[in-house]
């Protein structure tokens, strides 16, 4: 069983020697600052802390960012390895594909947890600092933080998914950068059409909800949204959020990283090097 | 069970519509060191990836000692080094020598390893800065961690200096002394011919030719080469042996092993008319054309 973790501790250091994380970090840092203090104009119309209004900014933020970055490093995962040829020469040691696909895995998500808890975190802790923060808010951070990771681990599951099926890193990439674009950008677009062409009948009562929270992405949406009034009002989104059952988020992005990660090693178990 | 440490027999593959391997049977006794060789694309390195267990087969049979290919037992026995092979650019050759040896679950002398390639210099520089020949010497000290049974080299020349060829040879042969079974598919002819027990020869996914240098020049009757020389009159002496004129002073002489003597005899009855005699014997160049080349029936 220590196999897999010589693998995580390699991964760790690839990580670290290529300056991933130290770039990742500050991108975090980066945005999350910014749109905080962008973020904190309503704080006196909506009479809530500052720590929740850049939780809401940053719940946005995480969206776009938490796959982008997970896909930025899963995509190489498998399909680097084919190009180098050294997946042959990893294969035919004793450590079981499962073992390799977990210790990359574990790796990768350490690093994206580091870059998430630094970036969120010294934001929260700044907006804390200027314009005060509650039991309430401090919690919304905290799950912020924790939603955030487990979509990472969703998008990292998937990029390695994609790194398995294509052909070469390069295309891999490319496989990355369209699921990002579908997952986080066209499928609400979609839902926005269908919303509007349904003008508020039986598809947007009952079945948009449904499909909405079964996106990874919108899950972490409304998860973070219902779960504090102060974020739904800051971010106003409150009405899908309502119209489903308190698990249906949680249990969307938590069955994810599964599903993701057994897709991936089945591909995984299918590639000849 | 068996006593062999590698054993291959009558092997199938198909790749689409294509057999990639027909019909493969080859043996490896412990301490054994084989030539494989053949054309790009006689399936050199498909047969290494199906004892690697790395790509199915679809007939006959492959053991490594007595493990199935691609099982932990066989995974533990079996060294690979691949052609052309890279590595993480951004890790130290240590530590990627580190991770195969915790992979491999060997304790292993890392800096011992690679003292023994050559790499003691650049041990903590990064792999990216290696050149090509560098990068394959540290393919060749993972191929060197615990004892392997089989130890499977595709291409271990390549790339590597003259003096690093030597080296690399030396060690095949300390692999082969501690009882490893060593498969080597090469293209460099001229060193295999002299540092293996047994060639195998394969050709469009065939196996052609499977037998030690000697029994195989038997088998192809391939002619030795005298080259004469003579002194004074090249026609003269090309008319007097029933060679052929090869250029302004010798002639070429083509004979079988068995009138080898004969044919000397003959040219030293000749007396002062020849000036010098060369021998040649076949060498694994004209065996390998013969084998490698020859037309499908």
């Amino acid at each position: 069983m220590t196999r897999f973790l010589a693998i995580t501790r390699t991964e760790m250091l690839i990580l670290r020697r290529n300056r991933w994380l130290l770039v990742a970090t500050l991108i975090m840092v980066l945005f999350a600052l910014a749109l905080t203090f962008a973020g904190s104009a309503p704080t006196g119309t909506l009479g809530v802390d500052m720590l929740t209004v850049s939780v809401a900014s940053m719940t946005t933020l995480s969206v776009y960012l938490a796959p982008l970055l997970a896909l930025m490093i899963a995509f190489d995962a498998i399909a680097g390895d084919v190009d180098r040829g050294s997946l042959s020469l990893l294969l035919s040691y004793p450590a079981g594909r499962g073992e390799i696909l977990l210790g990359k895995f574990t790796a990768h998500l350490a690093a994206l947890a580091f870059a998430m808890t630094i970036g969120f975190g010294t934001a929260g802790a700044v907006a804390a600092f200027f314009g005060g923060a509650g039991p309430e808010s401090l919690m919304a951070l905290v799950r912020l933080i924790l939603t955030s990771i487990l979509l990472g681990a969703v998008f990292l599951a998937l990029g390695y998914l994609l790194s398995a099926l294509a052909r070469g890193a390069t295309a891999a990439a490319g496989l990355s950068a369209g699921l990002w674009l579908v997952f986080v950008v066209l499928y609400d677009l979609g839902l926005l059409g269908a919303v509007v062409m349904d003008k508020g009948g039986t598809f947007t009562q009952s079945v948009f909800p449904w499909v909405m929270v079964a996106n990874p992405a919108d899950a972490f949406r409304l998860w973070n949204i219902a779960a504090t009034e102060g974020v739904a009002m800051a971010s106003g989104m409150t009405g899908a959020a309502q119209a489903l059952p308190v698990w249906a988020a949680p249990a969307s992005l938590l069955i994810w990283p599964v599903i993701g990660f057994a897709l991936a090693r089945a591909a995984f178990r299918r590639v000849e090097p | 069970m068996t006593d062999k440490a590698l054993s291959i027999d009558h092997v199938l593959k198909d790749r689409g519509k294509t057999r990639v391997l027909d019909d493969i049977t080859l043996s490896l006794a412990p301490g054994q060191r084989v030539a494989l060789l053949g054309h790009n694309g006689a399936g050199k390195s498909t047969l290494i990836k199906t004892i690697l267990g790395l790509t199915s087969i679809h007939g006959g049979a492959i053991r490594i000692g007595d493990a199935t290919p691609g099982s932990a037992q066989a995974r533990r026995e079996t060294a690979y080094l691949p052609e052309a092979v890279s590595f993480h650019p951004a890790l130290t050759g240590r530590e990627q020598l580190t991770l195969f040896a915790k992979l491999s679950g060997a304790k292993a002398d890392v800096p011992g390893l690679l003292e023994r390639v050559g790499l003691s210099d650049a041990l903590d520089r990064r792999i990216g800065a290696y050149s090509k020949g560098m990068r394959q010497r540290l393919g060749l000290a993972q191929v060197l961690l615990g004892q392997p049974k089989v130890a499977l080299l595709d291409e271990p020349t390549s790339g590597l200096d003259p003096i690093s060829r030597q080296d690399l040879y030396a060690i095949i042969d300390e692999l082969a002394g501690q009882g490893t079974a060593v498969l080597i598919a090469s293209h460099a002819l001229t060193e295999v011919e002299a540092r293996t027990d047994r060639i195998a020869i394969m050709r469009k996914g065939r196996m052609v030719a499977d037998d030690t240098l000697t029994n195989l020049s038997a088998l192809a009757g391939l002619p030795i080469r005298l080259k004469v020389r003579a002194s004074a009159n090249p026609d003269e002496l090309a008319a007097e042996l029933g060679g052929n004129r090869i250029n302004g002073t010798s002639v070429e002489l083509l004979c079988t092993p068995e009138d080898k003597m004969e044919a000397l005899r003959r040219v030293a009855g000749l007396g002062d008319a020849v000036a010098d005699v060369e021998m040649t014997p076949p060498k694994l160049e004209d065996l390998y054309r013969h084998y490698a080349q020859e037309d499908l029936q």
